[in-house]
C-alpha cells in the first residue's frame, strides 16, 4: 500500500517536518491531493437536486483556504530552516468546525444567514492550535448553527457523507469535522460537543473526539448555541494526537469568563502509562434507552444495539486484563432526562442567542427596501435561517415563557442538578463507586443512512442519549474506536469522567488502543479511500 | 433508537400560540413551513413532558452549568481598562449596509403616543 503523508497520525507528521523528513508544504500537498480526490462538488446555499455521484463522495468542507494553509505552511518550513521550534503541531493540517471565527475566513455556521460573513478576528482555542503550528486547511460543515446530530441540516449542500459508506451520515454536528479527519483531509480537526457534537460523530466515522469539561477550553469566537453547554473539543485519528491538541486548546482565557482558572496538565505526559489500579465503571443506565413511546408517550425501555454492548463489554474485559477494577452496576438514575431536560435548556439558551442575527450589523440580509425595521427582521431572519434554527427559537421562546409553561425552565434546572449528581456519586472518592471513569457506549446504533431519521426533530435527538448527560454535568467525555459492526460501520466506546479528569480519560483511551493495536479492524481503511 | 412513527399530536401549540410565537421572533413563516414547525413542536413538547413525572422539590438547587465555579478556578476579574478595538473598520465593513461608518437600517416602527 503506497503511503500518504496525509494519513500518518499528527504527533508522526510532526517528527518527520522537525526531523527533516519532510516539508510542511509536501504534507499540506498531500492533504490537498486526498481533498480533491474525495471531496466531490462543493457544498453550496442554493436549491440542491442530488445525484447518484453524491453519494460516493465526502463534501466536509465548506470552505477550503488554499492560500492561507500555503502561507502558513511555508512559514513553519521557513521556521526549520532557521532554527527555530516550529510548535508541537509543526504543519499539522488541521479542519476547523465552521462554527469558529478564523480571521479572513468565511465563518458561516453552515447558515445562509452568514454566508457571508468574514471574521474579523479568530477564535482563541483556533489561535492557540495556529501558534503551536497547526495549518488550517479549511473550514468544515456541520448541522446549521450545530443544530444536529447527522449533517443533513446544513444550509450548505451535498450533506457530509460518512467516509466508511458515504450513504450514511457522518453523525452530527461536528460531522465535517470527523469525516474530513477519517477520510485523511486533515490529520485534525477542533469541533464543538453541547449534547455530544463530537463525540457521537466520532464513534460514527471511527475517529478519537474529546469533549473537554465545561470551562477547560476558552469559547470565545465560537458562535454561540447553548452556552451553558458547548465545548470546544478536539477530533483527531488516535489518543495520543488528541493529547496533543488539548496540550494547546485547554486553559484560561481573559476573554471568556467562564473559562476555568486550573492548571492544565501535560496530557502526553503518563498516557503510555496503562489502567493498573484505575477503577472503571459499568452502568446498567447506559445500556438501555429510554424515550417516550411515539404513540402513546408513555415511557418504554430498549436496550442499545447488541454488537455495541458487546463492543463495550468486550473493552472491560480488557481494561481487567490490564489490571483496571471493573465496578459493575453503577446506578445513574437520570440518565434519560438528558434528552427532555435538553430539548429545555438548549432551546431556551439557543433562542436566546440566536436574537442577534437581524440583517443589520453582519450576514444575510434581505435585499429588498422594507417600509421599517421590523419588516426587516422577520424578512431577513424567515429566509436566512433554515427549519432547525426556527425550531430551537420557537421552542425556547414557548418553554421559557411564563403564560404558557410555567416552571417548565426551571424544573428542567432542578432536574439537570439530578443529573449531575448522578456523576458526583460515581466519582465521589468517599462514597460507594470511588470511579476513576465510567466506561459506556458513545451511541445507541451505529451511523444511520442519510434520510432515515432528518426531519423528525425528537427522532434525531434520541441520537444523543448517551453523550448529552455529560453536558449537563459538565464533565468531560472521549470516545474512541472499538471495532466494527455488521454493516461494517464504526463503533465508539466512550469514558466519562470527574470535572477536569481528561488526563485520566486519555490515559484509558491509549492503553485501549495499545491492547488492541493487533487486531484485524485497526487495519480496515475508510470506504472512500480504498477506492483511490 | 426509537423507531420513525408518528402518533397524534399533542396540540398544546395551537396555530394562536404558534403565530404570537412566530411574531414575538420576528420570523416571516410560509404557511407549509408554519405547520411542519408547529407539528414538531408539539412532538418536543411530549417529550418535554416526560420531566412533569419527576419530583423536584425547592430544595433541590438550581443548576446554570454543570461545573461549580469555585474560588480556586473562577476568573479574576480583567481591570477596567480602555482598550482601542484594532479592528473596528473589518468589523463595520461586515455590515450589510452603511453611510460614512454610520450602520443604515430602514425606518423604526413607531406609535404616536395620545
Amino acid at each position: 500500500m503506497t503511503e500518504h503523508l496525509c494519513d500518518l497520525p499528527a504527533h508522526e507528521q510532526v517528527r518527520r517536518i522537525k526531523g527533516g523528513e519532510i516539508s510542511a508544504v509536501e504534507l499540506l500537498k498531500s492533504t490537498l491531493e486526498r481533498v480533491d480526490a474525495v471531496e466531490g462538488r462543493q457544498a453550496r446555499t442554493e436549491s440542491y437536486t442530488p445525484n447518484p455521484t453524491d453519494l460516493e463522495k465526502v463534501h466536509a468542507f465548506i470552505t477550503v483556504t488554499r492560500e492561507r494553509a500555503q502561507a502558513q505552511a511555508e512559514s513553519i518550513d521557513q521556521k526549520i530552516a532557521a532554527g527555530e521550534d516550529p510548535g508541537p503541531l509543526a504543519g499539522v493540517p488541521l479542519a476547523v468546525k465552521d462554527i469558529f471565527c478564523v480571521k479572513d475566513t468565511p465563518s458561516t455556521a453552515g447558515s445562509k444567514i452568514l454566508e457571508n460573513f468574514i471574521s474579523p478576528y479568530s477564535a482563541t482555542p483556533v489561535k492557540h492550535l495556529e501558534e503551536a503550528g497547526a495549518v488550517v486547511v479549511g473550514k468544515v460543515n456541520l448541522d446549521e448553527f450545530t443544530f444536529g446530530s447527522s449533517n443533513e441540516s446544513s444550509a450548505f449542500l451535498p450533506p457530509v457523507g460518512n467516509p466508511w459508506d458515504p450513504t450514511y451520515v457522518p453523525g452530527g454536528s461536528s460531522g465535517g469535522s470527523t469525516a474530513a479527519v477519517a477520510a485523511g483531509e486533515a490529520a485534525i480537526s477542533l469541533g464543538t460537543d453541547t449534547a455530544g457534537s463530537i463525540r457521537q460523530p466520532a464513534a460514527f466515522c471511527g475517529v478519537v473526539g474529546m469533549k473537554p469539561t465545561y470551562g477547560r477550553v476558552s469559547r470565545y469566537g465560537l458562535i454561540a448555541f447553548a452556552s451553558s453547554l458547548d465545548c470546544p473539543g478536539p477530533v483527531a485519528r488516535n489518543v495520543t494526537d488528541t493529547a496533543l491538541m488539548m496540550n494547546a486548546i485547554a486553559g484560561p482565557d481573559p476573554r471568556d469568563a467562564t473559562a476555568a482558572n486550573a492548571p492544565v496538565p501535560d496530557y502526553c505526559k503518563g498516557l503510555t502509562e496503562g489502567v493498573k489500579g484505575l477503577r472503571i465503571g459499568l452502568s446498567p443506565d447506559y445500556f438501555k434507552l429510554k424515550y417516550p413511546d411515539p404513540e402513546t408517550g408513555e415511557l418504554i425501555e430498549q436496550p442499545i444495539s447488541p454488537e455495541i454492548e458487546s463492543a463495550v463489554l468486550a473493552a472491560a474485559q480488557t481494561f481487567a486484563e490490564m489490571g483496571a477494577e471493573i465496578i459493575e452496576e453503577v446506578p445513574m438514575p437520570n440518565t434519560h432526562h438528558g434528552i427532555p431536560v435538553y430539548f429545555v435548556i438548549s432551546r431556551v439558551e439557543a433562542a436566546s442567542n440566536l436574537h442577534r442575527y437581524d440583517g443589520v450589523k453582519y450576514g444575510y440580509r434581505f435585499p429588498d427596501e422594507e417600509e421599517n425595521l421590523r419588516e426587516l427582521y422577520k424578512k431577513t431572519r424567515g429566509r436566512g435561517f433554515g427549519i432547525q434554527p426556527k425550531l430551537r427559537i420557537l421552542m425556547g421562546m414557548y418553554v421559557s415563557a411564563e403564560q404558557y409553561e410555567k416552571g417548565h425552565y426551571e424544573r428542567a434546572l432542578r432536574v439537570r442538578t439530578l443529573i449531575r449528581d448522578d456523576f458526583e456519586r460515581a466519582f465521589d472518592p468517599g462514597g460507594s463507586y470511588k470511579l476513576d471513569c465510567l466506561l459506556t457506549a458513545t451511541t445507541p446504533t451505529t451511523a444511520f443512512k442519510l434520510g432515515a431519521v432528518y426531519g423528525d426533530s425528537v427522532l434525531m435527538q434520541y441520537a444523543d442519549l448517551l453523550t448529552v448527560p455529560a453536558n449537563h454535568a459538565g464533565v468531560p467525555g472521549l470516545s474512541i474506536p472499538a471495532g466494527f459492526g455488521e454493516n461494517g460501520l464504526p463503533i465508539g466506546i466512550q469514558f466519562l469522567g470527574p470535572d477536569f479528569s481528561e488526563a485520566t480519560l486519555l490515559r484509558a483511551g491509549r492503553s485501549y488502543e495499545m491492547a488492541t493495536e493487533g487486531e484485524a479492524w485497526r487495519a480496515l481503511q475508510p470506504k472512500v479511500i480504498g477506492a483511490l | 433508537m426509537p423507531t420513525k412513527a408518528k402518533g397524534k399530536a399533542e396540540q398544546a401549540i395551537t396555530v394562536e400560540i404558534f403565530n404570537h410565537l412566530v411574531d414575538l421572533a420576528a420570523l416571516e413563516m410560509p404557511s407549509e413551513e408554519g405547520e411542519y414547525l408547529r407539528k414538531e413542536l408539539n412532538e418536543q413538547l411530549r417529550a418535554i413532558r416526560e420531566l412533569e413525572a419527576i419530583e423536584v422539590s425547592e430544595d433541590i438547587p438550581i443548576t446554570s452549568h454543570g461545573v461549580p465555579y469555585s474560588a480556586a478556578i473562577m476568573p479574576s476579574l480583567r481591570e477596567d481598562i480602555i482598550e482601542i478595538c484594532p479592528e473596528a473598520d473589518d468589523i463595520l465593513e461586515q455590515a450589510p449596509e452603511v453611510e460614512e461608518r454610520y450602520i443604515v437600517v430602514p425606518d423604526i416602527p413607531s406609535e404616536a403616543l395620545e
